[in-house]
Order: structure tokens, then C-alpha cells, then sequence
């Protein structure tokens, strides 16, 4: 019988989502690293120039990759490939998608190119993954056609802390919605920012229309751990695993503590004799105008 | 009878999917990560995922033991994607050449990884399977993300479906693979038919 291929969905979008559940990505800067991720059990890699730790201490614009070297980590190896566009920036958008890579993260990691729009990701065929704070985000993200949401975190920092925040209100907004009588979802969506159709379904399942994965300052087998427990379906690793003494084993026991996020024995054994984290930063010392997370509109 | 006990490997992937199918179907189906989850089952599912990672995790916490012997037990396994490359004998790659990536070699047959291409070339269709459909029935509804091929098959093994000419589905006595996620749509017959070769599976052992 003949079939009719649908290509790129918006069910072919999630569904890879759905495949990197409860695995780690990580951000690598060339192919050697890509391919020590790999060989931890990493389920992508983030291709990027730039850790963001290194983005904070650098300063200046940061904006897309080069493709060369975006390349060069495709074809080192076999998992899926995500690279970062600039906020609003669908041209940065539409080069990735021409060179393959598998998910684009629309990142507040990069600078903003854009400080009142996002990129409408509909139009696309690659599916994206884009950062949020509390549900209002998320939902508007999702509007737009993220396929992956990512709590934010402040990424390049080591600090879990609002990693943390992030994930709890986005749930308790998930939780409150759930709870509200059917008239209320209207004026609910008005003080959200968020489309009443996604209210509206919110209320209904229970649960975000997308996976809810977690981002920014995750530094430690027991960081991944926490942030699953709290509920998030998978883990971002951004400098936490390049910026610490022994990469290798951190990497390695990171992938364990999101699969065996509730079982302290083998978290206890995981989290043995890993050297040094990365230094991290307390974010009550950081400007208000250094801090990443609240890029995004 | 009481309800089929079905193992899905929680490692990573896209487990709860297949939780939620099996349920739906009135099984009692829950997440393994420990050998003794996998012993305890009377069959075993491993999804969807990234087939490396979970290759890994396989050796890592010793569980390529408990998967074989429950296979040597005959109890029914299905791979979906990642799982049918983990079950696989033979793996090749179409993006690169270094190997080593361990499998459970209990189904005879050559996977082809990422075959169908990278991400932008996923997709969604509908594909004929005439032992689970019926001749001219209503075919599957099946979701490709970054799929494998099968290549070749060994003489034990049958071909329930194909696509384009290319191998996507195929049992080996008790083992099941598919290229496909029938756990991403809403038609439940793969599941279905899975239950029935458990089913099948726990007669045999009462006989005994």
C-alpha cells in the first residue's frame, strides 16, 4: 500500500525530545570533547564555541557558532547534534537547520539579537528547545513552537540555586492551573502571558505539552539528581563538566545520577573522588545586567 | 489469568510512553533499572532513546545478564529504535565509523543506525504489517525519529514489516524489534500483539 510520509511534525519534533529523556546533553566546544561526551553515555551534545562560563569571563557579543566547527562535531559523532541561535535571530536560526543539526536551542546563553521577539519556530523544520522561568515562559515558547522547554537557570554560574527556582515555580504554576475552576483560565492566561489554548489543555492533562527539561549551573552528580527529583525529564550540563578537573569521570557519573536520580547508593558511589567542580559563582554578587536568565520576553 | 508483569528499561528514553501504552492495554508495566526489576517480569521492553547511552548504562549496572537469561527463559523482549539496535547482533553506522558500541546480540540481524538520516529527515507514516493488521487491514501507525534499517536478517528471523523496501520490523521466536515507536501514537496494536506473545510465553511455562 502506498504511504504518505509526513516529515517534520510537530509530533516528530517532540518525539526526539522524548527520545533525550532522562539522559544528559552536553555542551562541548570541539570534537574531542564531543566524542569524551559520547563516550560518558551523553544522549546530545550542545555545540558551541564558547562554555558560558567562559562567555561570562570573555565578555563581548556572543553569537551563533562556526559552522566549521559545528560540522566538525557532527561528524565526530553518532548522537544528536543542538547548537545555540541568538534570541530572535532566525537567520543564525535558518544556518543550523541547513547544516543538520538536530535541535536548535534559542538561547539566552548567546546575546539577544532581538529584545521584543522570538523566533517563530513553527516555520521550521529542526525542532528547538528554548529556556524559561516560570510557566508564562514556557507556554509562550511553546506558542511559538518549542518542541523542549529548559528551565533557565543562570548558566555559566555552578550555582544550582536558580536552576532550582526555575523548575519549583514552573511546576507550582503547572500545579495552580491544574487546581482553578474552568472561568477562571481566562483572566489566568491574561496575568500568565501565556496563550488560553495551552491554558485551557494545561488544565486539562495536568502536565506541559512538551518535555521539561533543566539548564544552567548544574555542577555535581547530586545537582542532576536534585533537579530530577524535582521533576525534570532530563539535564543540561553547560560548564560543569568541561570546566572541572577530571571531565571523563564527571561526565560519566553525571549520566549515572540522571538515570539512578533515587537511588542514594549509587549517587554516593558516583559522586566519589571526582576532583575538582568547576569554581562556580554566588549569583547575589553578579549585576543585574550580567545575569542571563532574565534574557527572554 | 492475573496480569502479564512487563519490564520497561528505565535507563533513559522514552519509557513512560510504553508504560502508558501497556497500561492502557491492562498490564501491570513499570520502569527497570536493576537486575532484579528485569528478572522478576515475564517480558521486557526496551524503548526508544539514544542506543549509545543506553548501551552503556547496560554494562555499566550489569544488566546485559539479567536481559539474556531472561531471554534464555523465553520470555518475550521488544525493542523499539534505540532497543532494536541494542538487541541487534550486528551494528553499522551510516555518520561514522567507530565501533564498539555493545549490544545484546539476541536478535540475528544487521541494524543500520540513523539510516533513515538526522533529524530533519523524522518523520511520521503508516506501514503495513499483515500478521498484527490482517491482509488489507488498517495499516500501523508508526513515528521514525532518527530511525535505523535493517539490513540483513538471519534465517530465524521474520520480516513483519517493511518500508520502501526497506526492513523495519521482525521477530526472532520470541524477540521483537521495530525500527518504528508505535508508543508516540495513539494506535495501540503493536502493544497489543506483544501482550499476546507474553501471553503465549506464560501457557508454555505452566505446561511444563
Amino acid at each position: 500500500m502506498a504511504t504518505e510520509d509526513q516529515k517534520s511534525t510537530f509530533k516528530t519534533k517532540i518525539g526526539l525530545a522524548e527520545m533525550l529523556k532522562g539522559g544528559v546533553i552536553m555542551d562541548v566546544v570541539n570534537a574531542e570533547q564531543a566524542i569524551i561526551a559520547e563516550e560518558a553515555g551523553a544522549v546530545a551534545v550542545m555545540a558551541l564555541e564558547r562554555v558560558p562560563a567562559d562567555i561570562r569571563k570573555d565578555g563581548g557579543i556572543a553569537r551563533m557558532s562556526d559552522p566549521k566547527l559545528i560540522k566538525e562535531i557532527m561528524d565526530a559523532v553518532t548522537i544528536p547534534v543542538m547548537a545555540k541561535a541568538r534570541i530572535g535571530h532566525f537567520v543564525e536560526a535558518q544556518i543550523l537547520e541547513s547544516l543538520g543539526v538536530d535541535f536548535i536551542d534559542e538561547s539566552e546563553v548567546l546575546t539577544p539579537a532581538d529584545d521584543s521577539y522570538h523566533i517563530d519556530k513553527h516555520r521550521f523544520k529542526v525542532p528547538f528547545v528554548c529556556g524559561c522561568r516560570d510557566l508564562g515562559e514556557a507556554l509562550r515558547r511553546i506558542g511559538e513552537g518549542a518542541a523542549m522547554i529548559r528551565t533557565k537557570g543562570e548558566a555559566g554560574s555552578g550555582n544550582v540555586v536558580e536552576a532550582v527556582r526555575h523548575m519549583r515555580t514552573v511546576l507550582a504554576g503547572v500545579r495552580k492551573v491544574q487546581s482553578l475552576p474552568f472561568e477562571e483560565l481566562m483572566t489566568e492566561a491574561k496575568n500568565l502571558g501565556a496563550p488560553y489554548e495551552l491554558v485551557v489543555e494545561l488544565h486539562r492533562t495536568g502536565k506541559l505539552p512538551v518535555p521539561n527539561f533543566s539548564a544552567g549551573g548544574i555542577a555535581t552528580p547530586a545537582d542532576a539528581a536534585l533537579m530530577r527529583q524535582l521533576g525534570a525529564e532530563a539535564i543540561f550540563v553547560g560548564s560543569g563538566i568541561f570546566k572541572s578537573g577530571d571531565p571523563q569521570r564527571r561526565a560519566r557519573a553525571i549520566v549515572a545520577a540522571a538515570t539512578y536520580f533515587d537511588k542514594p547508593d549509587i549517587l554516593a558511589e558516583v559522586s566519589t573522588d571526582l576532583g575538582e567542580p568547576m569554581v562556580g559563582i554566588d549569583i547575589h554578587v553578579l549585576p543585574k545586567e550580567e545575569l542571563m536568565a532574565s534574557r527572554g520576553w | 489469568m492475573s496480569k502479564p508483569k512487563i519490564a520497561v528499561l528505565g535507563l533513559q528514553g522514552d519509557f513512560h510512553k510504553h508504560i502508558e501504552r501497556l497500561a492502557g492495554l491492562g498490564a501491570h508495566a513499570y520502569a527497570a533499572r536493576l537486575p532484579e526489576e528485569i528478572s522478576e517480569a515475564d517480558g521486557l521492553i526496551i524503548p526508544g532513546g539514544e542506543s549509545t547511552t543506553i548501551g552503556k548504562l547496560l554494562v555499566r549496572y550489569n544488566l546485559l545478564d539479567s536481559i539474556r537469561t531472561a531471554s534464555d527463559f523465553g520470555k518475550p523482549i521488544y525493542g523499539t529504535c534505540a532497543g532494536l539496535i541494542v538487541l541487534a547482533t550486528r551494528i553499522t553506522s551510516s555518520t561514522s565509523e567507530r565501533g564498539g558500541q555493545p549490544t545484546l546480540g539476541l536478535l540475528d540481524i544487521t541494524v543500520s543506525r540513523n539510516a533513515f538520516g538526522r533529524q530533519i529527515d523524522s518523520f511520521e507514516s503508516t506501514i503495513d504489517a499483515p500478521i498484527i493488521t490482517g491482509v488489507g487491514g488498517k495499516p500501523l501507525s508508526a513515528v521514525f525519529i532518527r530511525a535505523p534499517i535493517v539490513e540483513e536478517v538471519g534465517n530465524n528471523v521474520q520480516v513483519l514489516a517493511s518500508y520502501n523496501g526497506n526492513i523495519v520490523f521482525v521477530r526472532q521466536d520470541r524477540i521483537l524489534g521495530s525500527s518504528f515507536h508505535p508508543e508516540l501514537t495513539d494506535d495501540d496494536r503493536v502493544h497489543q500483539y506483544f501482550l499476546s506473545v507474553v501471553d503465549e510465553s506464560l501457557v508454555t511455562v505452566t505446561q511444563h
